[in-house]
């Protein structure tokens, strides 16, 4: 019986694996590689005890825990290894479960859903042989992954990391990743579509980053019950409790074996939930043409939102501390040079030049959408309406300039939020929200000129990323490789006020709006006389 | 009146010529057939029409305006379906209906479920699961339901099954009767046949021939069964007669229409017993142009 529901496993294990090779080789390299680099960075970073001590006590408010969990108890920091393991953990069990979701999903439901099951049903293969080369595939991973990064911390050889430690640390990246595959594969049952299982995997994800953050910064009970609460409980490098690995092990087993009895239960293709029924008529906020673009960007929107705030805030999170580790060093001398300004200023105007560079991203593929648009043949079933082209660019342009200024508000919040929390002498909100929002007309040249290259010239609008890299180096490197001016002064960004180090003046504000308006007016010219190919 | 008027229109891409100095016209009430084979420059047609590509040369205008120029006051009386119909994925068939009525500025409520009943499209599911037919089906929803004056479908039917292709010939049959213009290009030539009152054949960018479909039989050949009680002599020789066969005393031939009468005569003195006579379909006629090969039975003709 057993032996004829798992026929053809192995064959079809080993074409799971011929099929993923490569994304699992660069999701294996990727998060070894980061974990591995991450550690020998820390030893350069936090060189003398005091580093470290300083490190914990910026870690030791709500704040902090809700974001990375709750660490240690201060004398226990005795090693850029409780650092490590504070910091880089939490988040790196997230990529792992993410990778497992997307692993688990598309290998399940998503081979399911695309008729490559129904191809190798029809073979003789058993029934339950499909499900158990994905979970096999998903089991080989996870466990690659824990001793991989088990033991190649170990090899680093840097202080604190003890054996036990290591393996430990890299158990519990396989064991949650393990408990993420295993979600995945009961969702991929109950769920008729692929993104049906991705989503409601990813919900899961979120709903326990969220329990644990109240859980962590508020009552520890809720902890408990998130998976990502367990994976703190393990105090790794410290007490190395094992008890996290084998619930997450537990966990994993039982899921795997309902998800297993489900299968062996439905139908092929079908499933036990439908996919709910959608809206059968469009709200007005949908029939607004700004309303339209910005819902078909809301996950270029939500992703860039949130991604900046983090950043932002995580950044913030770190002012308190970084003139102690960072002052000394040369290279940071190079880049801070205004003796007048403290520090915390100094980095507060870099910072905030580099993310409006990160903010202005999702503007600009907002903008390079609208050709998206048109290569999909989408653009002719608004054109052959009463729109004209006038019309639709504006909208496209107005709901990237709407972004852009979301986005320096999510940078200034995060700044702010984060900031306040672990600086007794916080900025005042006003100036972090006003050193932002000073690069929107620097923003709008870039929207600009990505609106410029897709109205007249779209088979090379993909280059306005070549001018944003350019205004990136700038940022980094204009000092450092001591640039000419001419050449710095080509980056838009570099003509905008760094407040507070400098006062804002009105006339490079205005002059970079109106570059940004002439510029437009251009693409608007070369857009209403090209041709338009879908 | 003219709905459409399109003189010496030229479209080049780079230096390929798409379209070469191409002429029709549309009247009021008219269903207009525009067949050809892949890549004959059908879509670039309707694309110059809409007002999305600009003509290297000639003239073109719907409703008396220039098509380039005056786009956005021709499109609000004009409803338009593309071949391969292209949706949002992340919105449902009935947010995109309502958002081209929207567009468009005409919407009609009843008609739109009206037209969602007939063409049987569930529009709860989200574009993404559409199969081509359905997407197909959510632009025909939206072209009918709106009140147009000319309609123009690009291959409109090639994902459609047959029964949604009858829905989709009596919607425009009603479209006819209620004075509508409509420009339907194809390469199915039964639809055509049902549907059109003129027809123009473009092949390689030109227009070969244009006119009524009688005045495009005219030119072509009709095919004959026929079984006589004395062998008939002379046939193979005869002027217009070709694809010749005999088999069991039966006969099967084409001829050319203006040699009819004289074949007529001759085949009469040898006591018909049988006798079929096809008219030529269009697929006659397209394989006599595009022809790489002459067969006698062309598929799909008339029986
Ligand atoms: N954007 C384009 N650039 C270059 N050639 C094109 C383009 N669009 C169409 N063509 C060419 O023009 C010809 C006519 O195409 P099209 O109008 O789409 O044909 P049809 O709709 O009749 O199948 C084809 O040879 C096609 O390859
Ligand atoms: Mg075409």
């Amino acid at each position: 019986m057993m032996k004829n529901v798992m026929q053809g496993f192995l064959p079809l294990t080993k074409l799971l694996f011929r099929k993923d090779r490569i994304k699992i080789l660069i999701w294996l390299v990727c998060v070894t590689g980061i974990t591995f680099a991450s550690a020998l960075a820390y030893k350069d970073v936090y060189k003398t005890d005091a580093d470290i001590k300083g490190f914990a006590i910026t870690m030791e408010n709500p704040a902090m825990q809700a974001m990375l969990g709750p660490g240690y108890e201060l004398e226990e920091y005795t090693s850029i290894a409780q650092v490590f393991g504070h910091e880089l953990l939490l988040f790196t069990v997230i990529a792992v479960a993410v990778m497992n979701i997307l692993f688990v999903s598309r290998a399940t439901r998503g081979d399911e859903e695309e008729g490559q099951m129904e191809l190798v049903m029809a073979l003789s293969v058993g029934r339950l042989s499909y499900i158990m080369a994905a979970v096999a595939e998903a089991v080989t991973v996870n466990l690659l992954l824990a001793l991989g990064t088990g033991f190649g911390l170990y090899t680093l050889g840097l202080e604190g990391f003890t054996l036990e430690g290591s393996l430990l640390y890299g158990a519990l990246l396989g064991g949650s990743g393990l408990f993420f595959a295993g979600i995945t594969a009961l969702f991929a049952q109950l769920m008729e579509t692929a993104r049906g299982a991705t989503g409601y995997s990813f919900a899961v994800l979120i709903a326990s980053y969220v329990i644990r953050a109240v859980g962590d910064a508020e009552v520890e009970m809720l902890s408990l019950f998130s998976p990502l609460g367990w994976v703190s409980r393990a105090y790794v490098f410290v007490d190395n409790h094992w008890g996290p690995v084998i619930l997450f092990a537990g966990a994993a087993v039982i899921l795997i074996l309902v998800s297993f009895y489900l299968n062996s239960v439905r139908d092929l293709f079908s499933g036990f939930f439908r996919p709910k029924r959608g809206k059968i008529h469009a709200s007005p906020y949908i029939k607004n043409p700004l309303g339209f673009v910005l819902h078909q960007q809301r996950m270029n929107i939500i992703a860039w939102a949130l991604g900046i705030f983090f950043l932002s805030a995580a950044f913030g999170s770190i002012m308190g501390e970084l003139e102690s580790y960072f002052s000394d060093l040369e290279l940071m001398q190079m880049m801070f040079q205004h003796d007048q300004f403290s520090f915390m200023e100094q980095f507060s105007a870099l910072l905030m030049g580099i993310m409006a560079l990160f903010g202005v991203i999702p503007g600009m593929i907002c903008v390079l959408g609208l050709k998206g648009e048109e290569k999909k043949n989408r653009t002719e079933l608004i054109f052959s309406r009463p729109v004209s082209r006038n019309t639709v660019m504006a909208t496209y342009i107005s709901a990237a300039a709407v972004i852009t200024v979301i986005m320096q508000l999510m940078t200034a919040l995060g700044f702010w939020f984060a900031g306040s929390a672990v600086m007794d002498e916080a900025f005042t909100a006003g100036d972090i929200f006003r050193s932002a929002l000073v690069y929107l007309p620097a923003m709008w040249s870039v929207i600009a000129l990505t609106t410029f290259l897709t109205g007249s010239v779209p088979r090379f609008s993909a280059t306005v990323w070549l001018y944003f890299g350019f205004c990136f180096l700038v940022v980094y490197f204009k000092e450092t490789l001591q640039m000419p001016e001419w050449l710095v002064n080509l980056s838009v960004f570099e003509h905008i006020p760094e407040y507070p180090l400098e006062d804002i003046t009105v006339k490079p504000v205005v002059i970079l709006i109106l570059l940004a308006a002439a510029v437009s007016i251009a693409g608007f010219f070369g857009y209403n006389r090209r041709d338009l190919t879908g | 009146m003219s709905i459409i008027e399109v003189n010496k229109v030229t479209k080049k891409y780079g230096e390929f010529t798409a379209l070469d100095q191409i002429s029709f016209s549309v009247q009021e009430g008219e269903v207009f057939g525009f067949i050809g084979p892949n890549g004959a420059g059908k879509s670039t047609t309707i694309r110059i029409l809409l007002g999305m590509l600009r003509r290297n040369a000639g003239d073109a205008k719907i409703f008396g305006m220039d098509v380039w120029k005056d786009a956005v006051e021709i499109h609000k009386r004009v409803a338009y379906v593309p071949g391969d119909v292209s949706l949002w994925p992340n919105l449902t068939g009935g947010e995109v209906i309502d958002l081209f009525l929207k567009m468009s500025g005409k919407g009609n409520k009843k008609r739109r479920d009206e037209f969602i009943e007939r063409f049987q499209l569930d529009p709860s599911k989200k574009c993404r699961t559409y199969s081509k037919g359905n997407r197909q089906k959510v632009a025909l929803v939206a072209a009918f339901s709106q009140d147009a004056d000319l309609y123009i479908f690009d291959e409109p039917t090639s994902g459609l099954d047959p029964l949604m292709e009858r829905t989709f010939r009596q919607s425009v049959q009603e479209a006819k009767d209620n004075g509508k213009s409509v420009f339907l290009s194809s390469h199915i030539l039964s639809e055509v046949e049902k549907l059109c009152d003129k027809v123009a054949i473009i092949r390689e960018g030109k227009i070969i021939e244009q006119g009524t479909l009688d005045e495009l039989r005219h030119l072509t050949r009709s095919r004959v069964t026929l079984q006589t009680k004395e062998k008939v002599t002379g046939l193979s020789e005869m002027k217009g007669i070709h694809q010749l066969e005999e088999k069991d005393g039966e006969y099967t031939f084409q001829v050319d229409s203006e040699e009819m009468d004289a074949v007529m005569r001759h085949i009469s003195r040898s006591g018909i017993v049988k006798l079929e006579c096809m008219p030529p379909t269009l697929e006659d006629l397209f394989i006599r142009y595009y022809g790489k090969h002459e067969k006698a039975e062309a598929p799909g003709g008339r029986s």
